[in-house]
C-alpha cells in the first residue's frame, strides 16, 4: 500500500501519482526508506500526476538538488519542472537554522542577570521620566495659556467622574465588610459601640483612598498605557516630536494633572461611601442609631485623620499617571507589546501605591499625627 | 513561458473566478452595483480604480471577509454564498491572501508565521511544518536567518516577502494581492513583480492583483480591470483597456506617469528580445 508513491522495478525507481501536501507524512517515511537505493539508480519522474511544493521539496531530498533539477528537465511537464526546478534552487540556500547552543545553567544565570539589569534600569527609567514630568509641569506652571484645559477635563471626566459608581460601590461594600468583622470581634469585649471608630479610622486614613487608588491604577493606568501605546505604534507620537511638539506637555500633563484632581475627590466619595456602609451594618444589625453613630464619630475621630487619609491622593496619583503614561511610552511596534506593557503598568502601580501606603503608616504613626 | 501559459489559458474555459451582479453597500453608500468580473485559470489579473472605488471591498467580498448586499460569486465551480461554513472552509483553504500591510502574527517569528495554516490545515508535525516554511521562504527570496526573526524588526520589503509565502503555504490555486508593491522601493517593487511572475509560472495559480502600480500592470499582469462608477468598466489586455475611450482611463494610461511606464516596459521587452 505505501508503496503507491514509489515503485521498484529491476532497480530502477519511479515515482507517481499525487505528490501533494496531503500525503507529506506517508511520502516523508518513503523518501527516507529510498533514500540510498535512489542515489545509485536511475529514477524516472514520469508517472507524477500532482505534484506542489511539498512534494517537490521531498523529491530534491530524494534525489539531491542537481539531481532533482535532471531529472525535471528529462521527465517532467513544463509546468512541473518549473516548479521542481523553482524549489531545488531555493533549497540550494543552507536551510537549518538552529537557535544558538544553549547550556541551562548559563541561561538561568544570564536571565537572572537580565532581569536584574532590567529592573534597574525600569526604576532609573521611572525617576528620570518623574524628573522630566516635574520640570515641565515646572515650567508651565506659570504660562496658563499653555494650560490644556479641554484635554485635562476630557480627562478628568473619563478618569474620574466615570469612576465615581464603581469606587462608592465597592467602598460601601467593604465598609460593611469591616463594620461586621469588627462587630464580630468586639462583641465578646461587650464593645460593639467602638465599631464606629474602627469603620471611622479605617476609613478616613487607609481604606478610602487606598481603594480608590487601586481601582484607579486599574481602571486609568492602563487605559493611559493602550491609549499612549496604540498612539507610539502608529508613528503618532513621533509625528508630534518632528512638528516640535512636546509630547510630555501635550499628552502627560493633562493626563497626571486629571488624576492629581480626581483621585483625591475618588477618595472622598471613598470615604463617606466606606462609612455609609458601617453605618448601615451598625443601624440594622448592631442596634447602633444614625444619631449615635454620628456624634461617636464627632467626639472620637479628629479631622487629623481624614487629612492624613487625604494627604496621600495626590501622591498616588502622580505615581500611577507617570507609570501609566511611561509603559505607554515604552510600546514597541507588536501588538503583544501593548498588551505586556498594559499589564506591567498596572502592576507596577498597585505595588507602588501600596508601597507608598506602607511607608506613609510608619511616617505618620512616628510622627503620632 | 508566460506565452505557454497564455496559450493554456485560452484553451480553459471554465473561469476560476465568476463575479455577476455583485451589489455591495455601506449604508447608503453604493459602492459597486451590477459588478460582472472572471478571473481565468493561471491569469494575473491587475485590478485598478481611483481611490474609493471599492478595489479592496471587491476583494473582501471575494475571500469571504464581507457578505455581499446582492449578485453571485462562484469560486472554483462553488457558490460561496450557497455553501456551508465548512464547505465555505474547504474553498477559503485554496486561497492565498496577501493584505496591504503584511498582516504577519506580530507574536510569531517568521517561520511560525508560514507554518501556522500548515500545522493547523494539512495536520504537519511542527518540524516538518517549518522545514517546509523554510523553503517556502527561500522561494520569496528571503535568507535563511530571517527565518527567526519577528516581522517587527523587517523592512517592508521584507514583511511583504514573508506574507506572500504565507499567503502560498498551502500552495494555494488563487492568490489574491491587495497593493503588493506599495511602500517599496522601485528596485524592490520591480524584483517582487518579477517573482510573482516566476512564482505563478511554476506553481500555476490564479492572480488576483489590486494596485495603483503602474509599472506592475505592464510587467506582470495578463489582463487589467478597471473599477469605475460602481461597476467593472472594461477587462481586457492592457493594450485594448490602454486604448478604451473614459476619461479617466486615459488619465491613468497616457498621463505623464503612465507614459513613463509604457515607455520602461517596452524598453525593457526590446531589450530582451536583442
Amino acid at each position: 500500500m505505501p508503496n503507491e508513491w514509489i515503485t521498484r522495478e529491476s532497480g530502477n525507481l519511479s515515482l507517481q501519482h499525487e505528490w501533494t501536501l496531503v500525503h507529506y507524512q506517508a511520502l516523508t517515511s518513503l523518501v527516507a526508506r529510498y533514500g540510498d537505493t535512489a542515489k545509485n539508480h536511475a529514477v524516472s519522474l514520469g508517472g507524477i500526476t500532482q505534484l506542489d511544493t511539498a512534494g517537490a521539496a521531498l523529491i530534491v531530498k530524494l534525489l539531491g538538488i542537481e539531481n532533482a533539477k535532471q531529472q525535471a528537465a528529462n521527465s517532467l511537464p513544463t509546468k512541473q519542472q518549473a516548479l521542481l526546478v523553482r524549489v531545488a534552487e531555493a533549497m540550494e540556500t543552507p536551510l537549518d537554522v538552529e537557535p544558538a547552543n544553549n547550556n541551562r545553567i548559563v541561561d538561568a544565570l544570564a536571565t537572572v542577570g537580565q532581569q536584574m539589569v532590567g529592573l534597574w534600569s525600569q526604576q532609573r527609567q521611572l525617576l528620570a521620566f518623574i524628573g522630566l514630568v516635574l520640570a515641565t509641569l515646572f515650567s508651565l506652571l506659570f504660562r496658563p495659556h499653555r494650560w490644556r484645559f479641554t484635554a485635562t477635563i476630557a480627562h478628568i471626566h473619563s478618569s474620574g467622574l466615570n469612576a465615581v459608581p464603581i469606587v462608592a460601590l465597592l467602598t460601601f461594600m467593604v465598609g460593611a465588610v469591616v463594620a461586621f468583622l469588627g462587630a464580630t470581634v468586639l462583641q465578646d469585649f461587650g464593645a460593639t459601640v467602638y465599631t464606629i471608630d474602627l469603620v471611622a479610622f479605617s476609613f478616613l486614613r487607609e481604606f478610602g483612598v487606598l481603594l480608590a487608588a487601586i481601582l484607579l491604577a486599574g481602571r486609568t493606568a492602563s487605559a493611559f498605557t493602550a491609549q499612549l501605546g496604540a498612539m507610539k505604534s502608529n508613528e503618532e507620537i513621533d509625528a508630534l516630536q518632528a512638528q516640535g511638539l512636546d509630547p510630555i506637555e501635550l499628552l502627560v500633563l493633562p493626563r497626571v494633572i486629571a488624576l492629581l484632581i480626581s483621585l483625591p475627590l475618588l477618595a472622598f466619595v471613598g470615604m463617606l461611601s466606606g462609612l455609609v456602609g458601617g453605618a448601615m451594618v451598625a443601624t440594622l444589625s448592631l442596634d447602633i442609631s444614625i444619631s449615635q453613630f454620628m456624634t461617636t464619630l464627632q467626639k472620637d475621630v479628629s479631622v487629623s485623620h481624614f487629612l492624613v487619609g487625604l494627604s496621600k491622593a495626590p501622591v498616588f496619583a502622580f505615581v500611577i499617571g507617570v507609570i501609566g503614561c511611561l509603559e505607554g511610552f515604552k510600546v514597541s511596534g507588536s501588538a503583544q507589546s501593548v498588551g505586556s506593557h498594559t499589564t506591567s503598568s498596572v502592576v507596577q502601580s498597585i505595588f507602588m501605591v501600596i508601597l507608598i501606603d506602607a511607608l506613609a503608616a510608619l511616617f505618620f504613626m512616628e510622627l503620632g499625627w | 513561458m508566460v506565452a505557454t501559459t497564455q496559450a493554456e489559458n485560452e484553451q480553459d474555459e471554465q473561469p476560476v473566478i465568476t463575479v455577476k451582479g455583485l451589489v455591495n453597500r455601506f449604508g447608503s453608500v453604493i459602492v459597486h452595483e451590477d459588478l460582472d468580473l472572471t478571473l481565468k485559470q493561471g491569469e494575473i489579473l491587475g485590478v485598478v480604480g481611483g481611490s474609493g472605488t471599492g478595489k479592496s471591498v471587491l476583494l473582501r467580498s471575494i475571500v469571504g471577509l464581507k457578505r455581499p448586499n446582492g449578485g453571485t460569486i462562484d469560486v472554483l465551480g462553488s457558490r460561496l454564498n450557497e455553501l456551508n461554513e465548512q464547505q465555505r472552509s474547504q474553498v477559503e483553504r485554496r486561497f492565498g491572501v496577501l493584505f496591504q500591510r503584511g498582516a504577519l502574527f506580530s507574536s510569531l517569528n517568521l517561520q511560525e508565521n508560514v507554518a501556522l495554516p500548515l500545522i493547523e490545515h494539512a495536520k504537519l508535525s511542527r518540524k516538518d511544518a517549518e522545514y517546509l516554511a523554510r523553503i517556502k521562504l527561500s522561494l520569496v527570496g528571503l535568507p535563511a536567518k530571517a527565518a527567526l526573526q519577528f516581522p517587527e524588526s523587517l523592512s517592508g520589503g521584507m514583511v511583504k516577502r514573508a506574507a506572500l509565502a504565507r499567503a502560498l503555504a498551502l500552495d494555494p490555486d488563487i492568490l489574491f494581492l491587495d497593493e503588493p508593491t506599495a511602500g517599496l522601493d522601485p528596485i524592490g517593487a520591480a524584483a517582487f513583480d518579477q517573482l510573482l511572475v516566476t512564482l505563478r509560472d511554476a506553481l500555476g495559480f490564479s492572480v488576483f492583483l489590486v494596485t495603483h502600480d503602474l509599472d506592475t500592470l505592464y510587467a506582470a499582469c495578463d489582463r487589467v480591470a478597471v473599477l469605475s462608477q460602481k461597476r467593472v468598466l472594461v477587462a481586457d489586455t492592457l493594450e485594448n483597456v490602454a486604448n478604451t475611450d473614459d476619461e479617466w482611463v486615459q488619465a491613468y494610461f497616457n498621463g505623464p506617469r503612465g507614459r513613463a511606464a509604457q515607455y520602461a516596459a517596452n524598453a525593457s521587452t526590446s531589450g530582451l528580445k536583442e
